[in-house]
């Protein structure tokens, strides 16, 4: 297979009603009206010479390489810039325009350095492509004029260089970084001939300037000036696989370009859906972990967590833990054993690894990660609208007139979506952020909130209910929206509770902290400013009153007739890669897939009949109860799928206590992680790049994962999981994850029409795929909502138990940062490490001042449940009275000082408030040096027994 | 007063003013004498661009400096009408001239073509100028 840059037509797509015919070379083509020249010769097979322009930016007219003749019209326009118009006559090819085009390309090679057999872009440069198609021979100009040629190279990013002796100012980098990433970090220094790209100012490099690193420069750069390490590493790719980012809800699809067996760069898919050719640090640079040392590829067990690892083959790890688990089934019954999905791993392996719990352990102990981040949308919406799922698709965002993010940090958190929605806020949409935090979002360069409403952690229920009492007393319901799709008595209730002078945002802004006015301008802002659309995270749903938040957001959209179209809708911003895909799969005890309960008797049988066993009838433990359980010893064992509970799970030592408590905790993951300290059996996992699947993003979009190496490890998760059931009898044939997606198919209706054949065909499908949504659904609830008619649900605002005190006077809540990735287990491994790398906790100056605080000091974070330590940094970024920390470093451990508070439906964790108290510290916490020692000791791997 | 509060001091006088960058920036050039690295990421900061924006634009104007330059300056002009008329023959005699204490500035048409060559020092245009002209206009800044 040869290497082929994905097609360029030059200048961006255009959508438009009308169409226009035109002839390009006496070929006719038809175009949507507004489409370049250049783009429309494109479409039908030709290709006009261009160098400043490129199809994800718009066009700029600055190289005058694409002139064309155009009958009836005087000189030689630039087809990047000229619109197709009905009935025009274009020629692209005739020597008046060779020569043109020959002289503009002297000039620009008059300028460059010509030493393209040993430049790390021979064969892959648009430049030289460009001057062997406009047949460039000679340089009449010579090479003795001034050129840029000893201008140093910047290598200060870890993942891509910039040699400006090779730039010929064409601007695409700035124009990418501006339109598509939306940051604005390059700029043309100077005029004339002094022109040169800059990151930033004369004082800064790539790496001090705002680049954010996402790569769209690099990508958009037809020379090597901007290219990255890895090409001039490892060398020109030979072939690429498409497949779909591992990190973010977002979804993004890339080319895995490779050499040999080796990746040399992953090129965002101009065709991906979610993310339109664009992507962030995390998928397009930080796969680095893939090959980490730390990356263990061989099983090993032991038999007390004591004792350091012994390396086992396959066949002895296997029957080791099958032993265990069937001697813990023959002493203490089925329920005594359970597993964890995971939200990384594909929809496949998920699907396998609670069936596996079900119908091979016997019980129901099945959960997920999801518990702690997004488990209360699904229950919020399920009540709600009646499915577990966000309403739109991304491109929805761009017919927003309104857009309200509450309790996300979309430029860190989902980058790619971020800048769409940064895209559709630049071309004049408002934007209210409810959120504690100054996120970057409220105010960053041509984004500014029009209303940021910096509420108490823990007030979301008081805010959201408020502004709904605003749009019922104002009367800014949309009354026909209501009675055509609501249940009406659910509405008058609703009203009627909503509009209670207790719920006034005048009553409740000393509750909330957020000033009445600012509220009520915000409410009538969302109600009456067209289309509004709703994007929440975690910020919502890792509350004690998490559901109730969901469901009031829900209520706020069903109001104000926000629902069913595009440009509106509630949209959770999903976490990990497959958070959706994992709660899809049946991972919570108490639902099979598809969302469909356990005690349901028609559900059960139906698996019963395909799997040939007998369910447990009852819902099984979620985690927390998992854990309980362990310490009074009715649940021993446990196998764990690429998650980390240890240090994604709150109240760290109570899962640790209820780990050590178990006799056969099995590890299946990537890197011995924290919670492997305390496993008895390591089974090595495979990347995402070793592995054939799917993934569901957040907006249910399912894609293909292609296995583009071999796994290290020997085994894609989903064989390991199928040896570990055939080692307990259960005699599975799996060959190929498609089988089990037409198992999925086959059992669950949401996805009858998925098939790995058709998402081969089409790219992606967003469920429901079956006989009402022959072809899924980007919108939902269009017609009318899933269960019928809208719920209005009543959402009473009830403080969390987690108060402040005297002793815990300030509020502490979490997050994550752009550059890491949850637990940090990849992203920890990569260069992203130059981004961030320690956790710091972010102090108000007044909160500081008192403490007596400074940037950089070492500070003791206490709660009522634990401390730890870590550093300050003095920022106007939170409010006074509120803390903010990460939870990407393992050292830090951020969730010793979480509590185990939880939502009240679904016992999702309250990570987003806990009372505590910060003081200067000289050094780490005892847990942390206590939790240090162990972790060096459990990690011990025993030196290979001597070869007889 | 420190270079910060004076630069906050010409923001907030141009706040609510559409298109603010250029006056802002000419204003601090006036005012400090240049326009430095600094000054560029305070005028991003208070008008909401990125400092590569702003960078762009000081960049491209040669009359905002990153350093200050105390030195009087004297503006060539050296475009085409200009140059017609016989400038680049009293080059020589405008560098002796100035040396190191007078700072010389190409400028491109200063609008008075057709009376050239040109020079500016201050807010005045001197017209047809010769060696001696040239000079002592020099001499005098
Ligand atoms: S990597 Fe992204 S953020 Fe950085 S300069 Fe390039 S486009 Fe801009
Ligand atoms: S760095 Fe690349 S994209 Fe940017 S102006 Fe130079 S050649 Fe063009
Ligand atoms: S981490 Fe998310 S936004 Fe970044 S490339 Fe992957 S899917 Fe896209
Ligand atoms: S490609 Fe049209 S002017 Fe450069
Ligand atoms: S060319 Fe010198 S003033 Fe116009």
């Amino acid at each position: 297979m040869t290497y082929e840059r994905q097609k360029d037509f030059g200048t961006p797509e255009v959508l438009s009603e009308t169409q226009v015919t035109l002839s390009i070379d006496g070929r006719e083509v038809t175009v949507p009206a507004g489409t370049s020249v250049m783009r429309a010769a494109a479409e039908c097979g030709g290709s006009i010479p261009k160098l400043c322009a490129t199809d994800n930016v718009k066009a700029f007219g600055s190289c005058r390489l694409c002139l064309v003749e155009i009958e009836g019209r005087k000189g030689t326009p630039a087809s990047c810039t000229t619109p197709a118009e009905q009935g025009m006559i274009v020629a692209t090819q005739t020597p008046r325009l060779e020569k043109l085009r020959r002289g503009v390309m002297e000039l620009y090679i008059s300028d460059h350095p010509l030493d393209c057999l040993t430049c790390s872009a021979n064969n892959d440069c648009e430049l030289q492509d460009q001057a062997a198609a406009v047949g460039l021979r000679d340089v009449r100009f010579g090479y003795d004029g001034a050129d840029h040629l000893g201008a140093p190279t910047d290598t200060s990013n870890p993942y891509f260089d910039f040699d400006p002796s090779k730039c010929i100012v064409c601007s695409r980098c700035v124009r990418a970084c501006d339109e598509v990433q939306g940051t604005l970090a390059l700029t043309i220094d100077g005029r004339g001939f002094a022109s040169m790209v800059s990151a930033g100012q004369t004082t800064d490099d790539f790496l001090s300037s705002e680049c954010v690193s996402c790569g769209a420069c690099v990508q958009a750069c037809p020379t090597a000036t901007l290219q990255e390490k890895s090409v001039k590493e490892i060398g020109k790719p030979e072939r690429s696989v498409v497949t779909t980012c591992a990190y973010c809800g977002v979804g993004c699809t890339f080319r895995a370009e490779m050499r040999g067996e080796q990746l040399v760069r992953m090129v965002p898919w101009k065709d991906g859906k979610a993310n339109r050719g664009h992507s962030c640090v995390k998928g397009r640079f930080a796969w680095g972990y893939a090959n980490h040392a730390d990356r263990i590829t061989s099983p090993m067990v032991r038999e007390s967590i004591h004792e350091p690892w012994r390396e086992v083959s396959w066949v002895e790890a296997l029957e080791f833990t099958a032993g265990r688990l069937r001697t813990i089934r023959e002493e203490s019954g089925p329920r005594a054993l359970g597993g964890i999905t995971s939200s990384r791993c594909t929809n496949e392996e998920t699907f396998l690894v609670q069936k596996l719990v079900r119908a091979g352990f016997g019980s129901n102990n099945v959960d997920t990660c999801a518990r702690v981040c997004h488990s209360p949308t699904g229950y919020g919406l399920k009540t709600t609208f009646g499915t577990s799922a966000g309403t739109q698709d991304f491109d929805s965002v761009m017919h927003s007139d309104v857009v309200l993010v509450i309790g996300a940090n979309p430029t860190d958190a989902h980058p790619v979506f971020a800048s769409r929605m940064k895209r559709r806020l630049r071309q004049g949409a408002k934007l209210i952020v409810i959120d504690p935090r100054r996120i970057d979002l409220v105010r960053s360069p041509h984004i500014a909130a029009a209303h940021h409403l910096a509420l108490r952690p823990g007030t979301n229920v008081a805010v959201l209910t408020a502004m709904a009492h605003v749009i019922v007393t104002v009367g800014l319901v949309d009354e026909t929206f209501v009675a055509e799709r609501c249940e009406a008595d659910a509405f008058e209730e609703w009203s009627r509770f909503v509009a209670e002078e207790r719920h006034s945002p005048e009553f409740l802004q000393d509750v909330t902290g957020v000033p009445a006015q600012t509220l009520r301008e915000a409410a009538r802002l969302f109600a009456t400013g067209g289309n509004g659309a709703i994007y929440y995270g975690l910020g919502v749903t890792e509350h004690s009153q998490g559901s109730s938040t969901v469901m009031a957001i829900a209520n706020l959209a069903m109001a104000t007739g926000n629902i069913g179209r595009p440009g509106v809708g509630v949209n959770p911003l999903r976490g990990q890669n497959n958070v959706q895909g994992a709660c899809d799969m049946g991972s919570f005890p108490h639902e099979l897939s598809g969302y469909r309960h356990i005690s349901d008797g028609d559900v059960r049988s139906l698996f019963e009949q395909d799997w040939k066993v007998t369910l447990d009838d009852e819902p099984g433990l979620r985690i927390p109860n998992m854990l309980d359980a362990a310490l009074d010893g009715s649940f021993r064992a446990i196998y764990i799928q690429g998650e980390d509970i240890l240090q994604s799970d709150p109240d760290t030592r109570h899962v640790a206590a209820g780990l050590a408590a178990m006799d056969c905790v099995i590890v299946h993951d990537l890197f011995l992680n924290e919670t492997a300290n305390y496993a008895h059996v390591f089974l090595p996992g495979s990347t995402f790049l070793e592995k054939d699947g799917t993934f569901t993003n957040a907006e249910r979009r399912m894609q293909l994962v292609r296995k583009v190496m071999e796994p290290a490890n020997g085994m894609q998760d989903w064989e390991v999981t199928q040896a570990l059931a055939n080692a307990l009898g259960l005699g599975w044939d799996y060959t190929h994850p498609s089988q089990v997606m037409d198992e999925i198919a086959r059992l669950t209706p949401t996805f009858a029409g998925v098939s790995f054949d058709r998402l081969e065909a089409e790219g992606s499908l967003q469920w429901p795929v079956n006989e009402a949504f022959p072809d899924g659904a980007p919108v939902m609830h269009e017609a009318g909502f899933v269960r019928g008619k809208g719920l209005f649900v009543v959402t009473d605002y009830v403080p969390t138990d987690e108060k402040t005190g005297p002793r815990f006077p300030l509020l502490l809540t979490t997050g994550r940062i752009l550059s890491q990735y949850n637990v940090g287990a990849q992203t920890r491994r990569t260069a992203n490490v130059v981004w961030h790398e320690e956790d710091v906790l972010e102090v108000h100056p007044t909160d500081a001042e008192n403490r007596g605080l400074k940037s950089g000091d070492w500070v003791r974070l206490a709660s009522r449940k634990g401390e730890t330590t870590l550093r300050a940094k003095v920022t106007d970024r939170v409010a006074p009275g509120v803390v903010y920390t990460t939870f990407h470093h393992p050292e830090t451990q951020a969730n010793v000082v979480t509590t185990d508070y939880s939502d009240w439906a679904t016992n999702c964790p309250e990570y987003k408030v806990t009372a505590v108290q910060v003081a200067p510290s000289n050094g780490p916490s005892d847990w942390q040096e206590n939790y240090a020692e162990l972790s060096g000791r459990s990690r011990r791997i025993a030196p290979a027994e001597p070869a007889e | 007063m420190s270079d910060q509060e004076r630069i906050a001091g010409i923001v907030a006088e141009h706040e609510g003013r559409e298109g603010p960058l250029l006056p802002l920036l000419r204003d601090i050039q006036a005012e400090l004498g240049c326009v430095s690295a600094e000054a560029e990421a305070q005028v991003a900061q208070a008008l909401n661009l990125s400092r590569a924006e702003v960078h762009g634009v000081a960049s491209f104007y040669h009359d905002f400096t990153e350093r200050p330059d105390p030195r009087p300056c004297v503006e060539i002009c050296r475009a085409e009408a200009c140059q017609a008329r016989g400038v680049e023959a009293l080059m020589q005699a405008a560098r002796d001239a100035a040396g190191d204490r007078v700072r010389l500035a190409d400028v491109y048409c200063l609008g008075l073509c057709s009376v050239g060559p040109n020079a500016k020092l201050d807010d005045a245009v001197h017209a047809r100028l010769d060696a001696a002209g040239l000079v002592s206009l020099i001499e005098s800044a």
